[in-house]
């Protein structure tokens, strides 16, 4: 996946990419809301495939995990970021958001085109280097390729049913 | 091999005799909380989606605290399909409108020593207070845990921060975790467990010790504990747990068990902190805060308006009167703190102070029904005061423990509320 990184600084929390005033409304309109107040330009502004870069702890906060499916609804493919809050990891996975862990994720610049190797663990910017990240353990690799917990959760229970049939 | 007290817990989840920090080990689910926000709402069509039962409608806990102060008909269908589904699923541990969940579930003794517990909120290490290992989680995670009871974890390394000395008059558990954000930032947990120890937080009472392990979560532990005692069986008893259901013994980390890292403060040393905003992280002493005006103070939420929060405004606003101009606002954090601290006088004291009560739930701190107005320079005992969560991005939230919001609403500026006890 090769696109536009958006860049943020650290400790970007739930509240600015879930704002509670919006918590009661469906993901559709949350998540034009979403950063507003970081950057008002960005629901309206990602297009499809495109990558969220961020400093550290980035989901600090709430267990809200509208954070990561107001990003996902926007179309972000992937969250590369220097750390991560593990609450919002957690959640990213089981919502079949990438999430990765780059420790020179600061050296990308705002609207360069990047691309995400989840596998490879790394990042490449286009025309410049390639950064490694924190390799994805497998058994979370595998959650992210079957699209997040709750299509896990149907297959292996759909599984489960074709082995014992009622 | 000397095990932390994490260890332990996560050992016993996961039907080991030990485990190592770092592995991934998978762990039985003793208990599994969820609100009106993250609960049904959301699990509801998934569930539908699986064609999947409850693994068992007894572990679980359902509070409604988030939107129960129905201001608009969004909320008030939220509430609703909460009502209706604890209904439709069987759930007798349904607590509805009483009370703020991390709350709920301590004085209804669904937290005892050795347990291995979740919530669907992010201050659910507050049951570690209990030497619970408990910890927050997403929507589609917990609903992955009431479909199987299980859950993932890596196996956390423990920080141990103690405490040694006395707190003095007016420094309270609020000031502790202000003062840890400040020192350590808001990743300085790392996602491990957090423990805390020595001979004062020994000598806090339980509704302090939750407290500390509630605020992990702002410095972004996993879970925040401290080691039962005779205090939490004391506790524990009163809210009915029988005392064959409460060991103590087996829940206390080794000496030599290996520590990640060790803190050990002087608790005689701390002063009343106040974070300023837009971060927990903020934190200063309350006396680094020069001529500060505030418009609003708001005693309310998880971290700041059980019976110990209530007390310690009462203490301080005692025949007195806030300041011309301010507005104070206190929440009880649950019902039965409220019933107590109105058979005490506390409710009686606050309200000719001045103060307007408010329901026992999350309210403004949850920043999802009413809100801060634009521009309002506000001080308040809630845990989070990052930009726009409890009003417009203009508001500005300044984080203190009841003593200070209360000092500070009497004075009508961020005051240090051992000048006003003196
Ligand atoms: S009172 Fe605030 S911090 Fe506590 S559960 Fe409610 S919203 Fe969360």
């Amino acid at each position: 996946m090769s696109a536009r990184a958006w860049v943020f600084g650290d400790d970007v929390d739930t509240d600015a990419i879930a704002p509670g005033a919006w918590m009661k409304f469906d993901i559709d309109r949350l998540s034009r809301h979403c950063l507003e107040a970081l950057d008002p330009g960005f629901a309206g502004g990602v297009r499809p495939g495109d990558i969220l870069v961020a400093g550290r702890n980035f989901g600090c906060g709430s267990s809200r995990e509208q954070a990561a499916q107001a990003l996902k609804r926007l179309g972000l493919a992937a969250v590369v970021a220097r750390s991560f809050a593990g609450l919002f990891y957690r959640n990213a996975i089981n919502l079949g958001l990438p999430a990765l862990e780059c420790a020179q994720a600061g050296r990308i610049p705002a609207g360069a085109e990047i691309e995400v190797d989840l596998e490879a663990a790394a990042v490449h910017i286009a025309g410049a280097e390639s950064l490694r990240c924190a390799p994805i353990p497998p058994f979370l690799l595998e959650l992210l390729r079957a699209g997040g917990l709750l299509n896990q959760l149907e297959q292996r229970l759909a599984a489960a049913r074709e082995r014992k049939p009622a | 091999m000397p095990q932390t007290l994490a260890q332990k817990l996560v050992a016993r989840a996961a039907g080991r005799a030990t485990v190592t920090p770092g592995e991934i080990v998978i762990c039985r689910v003793d208990l599994a909380m969820f609100h009106d926000s993250s609960g049904p709402r959301r699990l509801k069509p998934m569930l539908e989606r699986l064609g999947a039962k409850l693994w068992d409608p007894a572990r679980i806990v359902l509070v409604t605290d988030h939107y129960v102060t129905g201001e608009d008909a969004e909320s008030r269908a939220i509430v609703g399909l909460a009502r209706e589904w604890a209904k439709a699923q069987n759930i007798r541990n349904f607590h509805d409108g009483v009370g703020i969940c991390h709350i709920v579930l301590a004085e209804n003794g669904y937290l005892r020593p050795g347990m291995f517990a979740v919530g669907a909120d992010s201050h659910s290490p507050t049951g570690g207070a209990f030497g619970v290992y408990m910890f927050g989680i997403g929507a589609t995670e917990m609903l992955g845990v009431v479909v199987t009871g299980e859950i993932w974890l890596r196996v956390p390394e423990t920080m141990l921060i103690e405490w040694d000395g006395r707190f003095g008059d007016a420094v309270c558990a609020k000031d502790v975790m202000l003062y840890l954000c400040g020192r350590f930032g808001l990743d300085g947990g790392g996602y491990q467990a957090v423990e805390y120890a020595g001979s004062a937080v020994a000598a806090l009472p339980m509704q302090e010790r939750m407290t500390l392990a509630n605020m992990t979560a702002e410095l972004g532990g996993q879970t925040g504990l401290v080691a039962p005692d005779a205090v939490t069986r004391a506790y524990l008893a009163e809210a009915g747990v029988r005392e064959s259901e409460i060991e103590i013994t087996p829940w206390q980390t080794d000496a030599g068990a290996p520590l990640a890292a060790h803190h050990v403060f002087d608790a005689t040393a701390l002063a009343p902190q106040v974070a300023a905003p837009h971060s927990p992280a903020n934190a200063l002493p309350v006396g680094e805060f020069g001529d500060v005006a505030i418009d609003v103070a708001y005693v309310g939420a998880c971290t700041g308006a059980k019976l110990e929060d209530l007390r310690m405004a009462a203490r301080v606003l005692k025949g007195r009167h806030v300041a011309r101009g301010v507005t104070l606002m206190v929440a009880p954090a649950s019902r039965k703190d409220e019933a107590v601290a109105r058979r005490e006088g506390l409710l009686a004291t606050l309200e000719d102070a001045g103060a307007r009560l408010l329901p026992n739930a999350c309210g403004l701190c949850a920043g999802y029904g009413e809100r801060f107005a634009p521009e309002a320079k506000v001080i308040s005992t809630t845990a989070r005061n990052f930009r726009g969560r409890m009003g417009a991005a203009s508001t500005e939230v300044f984080l203190a423990s009841p003593y200070t919001v209360a000092a500070s609403a009497l004075i009508g500026r961020i005051a240090d509320p051992r000048a006003v006890l003196q």
